[in-house]
Order: structure tokens, then C-alpha cells, then sequence
């Protein structure tokens, strides 16, 4: 299965991004074989709207779930639309978020975990 | 002095005395019998109503249009979330989400779609009431929490500036969009500060911006005495008039704290309001100046209710 992590740099060596919408990198990871692809947030710097449309993004990259630190509203909306399900409040490396995932020690979020606008440096 | 002098009361940031300058402004001047109106433009957090204590004679709601999406009709082409640049709809997965939010009214989502799915509907983001308080003439703006639509609110306020009053316009802190529409088309922007050195940051934004804009401006000095005098400096260096200076006074601070006009309970200083007021005697106004986008329109009555501003019964 394919998952979306939100990271600060292009390599599964990376840290784990906090922030969803503003995310540097999405990192897609394919669970059972290990090999990854990077997109760059292009919403990273948007005005607005970046839960949405960085939502969109990891909706299209196929992925099935996301691990991220922080999630708001409007993300997780779209997010759940799309079916993916969130896993928030992750640290560490995109490596050992898999890791985590994989094992089942991350529990699935119920909600968003942040107001909107969250992670804005404004 | 013209009639019709529009004067926008700003500051860099809040908390700078903006509003007990600008509601004794208004306040002494209808002592005097001058035609005053009082608008709060600083729909996010008003409260010149609480200084003033209006007497409200009729409020109405501000309404924008949103997409209200016909997911029968809807074929799930997404090109209604491709044009719309603030994200504010979305197409996944054959669903369609919208963010009412985050909409500016654009109308490029109900014009794009293919299948005529999308119509627009009314959202009310804030509210704006019309009162009197001994004399003038008050229009105050009240945006809904959580809308970002503070713009469209105050050009809403701003429409019912009345063309033979002295308008007073309390603009919101800061120097982003908000209040590039709240100080567009006034004569004249009184920009109050604290002498102090953050003070002095904001100000020198704030003047930024003002001049970009082309209006004409003096500053107000608040809390005088406390800091230092980099402002009287800044301000003798920059060639800008310095129109009022009020003391730093426990007094004025006690006034304000308890909802009151200081010009009413410290007499004291009407002479420092009343000097104020001659300075904007005395303010020429371009009148052919056309680069300026006047707002104000011919209406007496002071209510106008326009397809985007719907008066409540
Ligand atoms: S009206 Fe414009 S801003 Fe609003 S949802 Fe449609 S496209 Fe987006
Ligand atoms: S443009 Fe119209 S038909 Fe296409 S996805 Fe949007 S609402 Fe549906």
C-alpha cells in the first residue's frame, strides 16, 4: 500500500514535516517494497487553502493514508473525502514513521489536531 | 472646510489609542454642531460602540455569494476546483467540497462549470448596524467570526458615508488588506503612535503605506511622555506634521478602561481636541483628484441596501 508522509527534505532520511498543508515534501512510500517517490508541495507558499489543495495532491498520488504532525480542518475534510485515512502527531524520520505505521503502532486520528492557518508564519 | 472630508483614524498596530482618538474626535466635533459620522471599520474587533453607546435604530446582514454545488448534476469534470485559486472548491472523487470560508465570491466557479452544477448562494459574513450617540451619527461593522472576508465587510461600511458629514473612519491596526480599504479614498489618515521604538517600527509601515497610496496624513502622538523622542525626530526629518500629542495620563487610561469620552470627563483636554479639529478645518481637499477612488455615494437617507448588503426587518 502506498502512504503519503509529509517531510522536510527529499529522502526517507528526512525529518517528518509538522505541518500538513504547509509541508515542504510529500514523500509516497510504497509499504511493502520500500521504494518512495517526492513531490514537492507546491502549496507550500499558497496564500490559502494549502490543507485543500495539499490534500489533493496526496489524494492524487494514489496514496491510502497520511502521516503528518499537525492537521486542520480543512485538510482533514478533504482528506477523509478523498478516503485516505490520517494518522497526526508523528515525529522522527520518514523512515521510522513507516516503520511505525507498519507495525501498527500509529493510531489513526479522529479529527483535525489544529485550528486552520496553523503553521503559517504570518 | 469641504462638507464632505472623509478623515481615516489609523495605527500600526493595536492597542495605540486609534479608537478613543477617533470617537472623541467625533464626539467633540458634534459638540460643536458639525454633521459627524463615526464609521468602525475595525470589523474584526469593533468597539467604538462602546465608547460612543449608540443608540441603534436598525441593523442589516452582509451577505457574499458562495457556490452551492447540484452534486445530481454534477459530472465530476473538477474544472470548478481547477480555476478556483483560494481552494475554496474541490472535486474529489466524483464529490465536490466546498469551503465557504475561504471563497472570494470570484464567480469563477459557477461561470466554468460544464454542466451548470454550481449556483451561487448568499453567506452572511457580518452584520453592520446604524445608531446615533449624542450627535453622531454612527455605522459600525461586525464581521462573523471565523470569515476572512474583512475587506468586502468595510467597503460595505464604507458605502454609507454620507456626502455632507464629516466622516470619521476607524480603521483596523496594522497595514494589510483590511486596511488598504478602509483608508481608501479619505481625504486625510491621522496615524497615531506611543513614542516609543516599536512604535516608531509600526509607524514608519504605516507611513509606507499611505504614501504609496497618496493620501495626505499627519501623526498623533499617544501615551506622550513615555519612551522617547525617535518619532519627534523621525517626524521632523520626514517633514510630517505632528497634530496632536495626549499625555501619557492615568486618567486617560481609567477613562478608557471604563467606556468613557475623555473629552467629557477630563475638560482639560478639549483644548488639545479642539486645536485637532482646527487642523482639519484647515485640510484642502483635491476634489478633481481623480487617481482617488471616492466611495461615497448620493445618499441622504444613510441606508441603502444594495444586492450584497440585505437590511433585516
Ligand atoms: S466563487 Fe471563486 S473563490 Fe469562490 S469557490 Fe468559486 S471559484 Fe473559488
Ligand atoms: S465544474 Fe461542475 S460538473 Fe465539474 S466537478 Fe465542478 S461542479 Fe461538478
Amino acid at each position: 500500500m502506498k502512504i503519503a508522509i509529509t517531510s522536510t527534505g527529499k529522502t526517507l532520511d528526512s525529518q517528518v514535516d509538522p505541518r500538513f498543508g504547509r509541508a515542504a515534501y510529500f514523500v509516497i512510500v510504497d509499504t511493502e517494497t520500500m521504494d518512495f517517490g517526492v513531490i514537492e508541495n507546491e502549496s507550500a507558499a499558497a496564500a490559502g487553502g494549502a490543507g485543500i489543495s495539499s490534500g489533493k495532491v496526496v489524494i492524487d498520488s494514489g496514496a491510502q493514508a497520511v502521516l503528518t504532525g499537525n492537521c486542520g480542518p480543512n485538510a482533514e475534510r478533504t482528506l477523509t473525502a478523498g478516503g485516505i485515512k490520517l494518522y497526526t502527531a508523528v515525529t522522527g524520520t520518514v523512515a521510522e514513521a513507516v516503520e511505525l505505521f507498519k507495525n501498527g503502532k500509529l493510531t489513526e486520528a479522529s479529527g483535525p489536531n489544529v485550528e486552520p492557518h496553523f503553521g503559517m508564519d504570518t | 472646510m469641504p462638507d464632505n472630508l472623509v478623515i481615516a483614524v489609523a495605527s500600526g498596530k493595536g492597542g495605540t489609542g486609534k479608537t478613543t482618538i477617533a470617537t472623541n474626535l467625533a464626539h467633540y466635533t458634534a459638540r460643536l454642531g458639525q454633521k459627524v459620522q463615526y464609521l468602525d471599520c475595525d470589523v474584526e474587533e469593533p468597539n467604538g460602540h462602546i465608547f460612543l453607546k449608540p443608540k441603534i435604530d436598525f441593523s442589516g446582514a452582509v451577505t457574499i455569494d458562495v457556490p452551492q454545488v447540484d452534486l445530481e448534476k454534477c459530472t465530476g469534470c473538477g474544472k470548478c476546483g481547477e480555476i478556483c485559486q483560494y481552494s475554496a472548491i474541490i472535486c474529489i472523487k466524483e464529490n465536490v467540497l466546498t469551503f465557504e470560508q475561504l471563497c472570494h465570491s470570484c464567480s469563477g466557479c459557477w461561470r466554468i462549470c460544464p454542466a451548470d452544477a454550481i449556483k451561487p448562494k448568499p453567506l452572511n459574513i457580518g452584520d453592520i448596524e446604524f445608531g446615533k450617540a449624542s450627535g453622531v451619527d454612527f455605522v459600525g461593522g461586525k464581521l462573523r467570526i471565523g470569515y476572512v472576508r474583512t475587506p468586502s465587510l468595510i467597503k460595505e461600511v464604507k458605502k454609507h458615508i454620507k456626502e455632507d458629514h464629516l466622516a470619521i473612519i476607524d480603521v483596523p491596526p496594522g497595514t494589510s488588506c483590511p486596511v488598504v480599504e478602509a483608508v481608501r479614498g479619505a481625504d486625510f489618515v491621522l496615524l497615531i503612535t506611543e513614542p516609543t521604538p516599536f512604535g516608531l517600527n509600526d509607524l514608519k509601515l504605516t507611513v509606507g503605506l499611505v504614501r504609496e497610496m497618496n493620501l495626505p496624513f499627519a501623526i498623533i502622538i499617544n501615551r506622550y511622555g513615555i519612551g522617547n523622542n525617535e518619532v519627534e525626530k523621525y517626524c521632523a526629518a520626514e517633514n510630517i506634521d505632528i497634530v496632536l500629542k495626549l499625555p501619557d495620563d492615568r486618567r486617560i487610561a481609567e477613562a478608557y478602561s471604563s467606556g468613557r469620552i475623555i473629552v467629557d470627563v477630563l475638560s482639560e483636554y478639549l483644548k488639545q481636541f479642539s486645536e485637532l479639529y482646527e487642523y482639519i478645518k484647515r485640510i484642502k481637499v483635491g476634489i478633481n483628484d481623480k487617481r482617488r477612488l471616492r466611495v461615497r455615494r448620493k445618499n441622504k437617507s444613510g441606508f441603502r441596501s444594495s444586492s450584497s448588503c440585505t437590511q433585516d426587518p
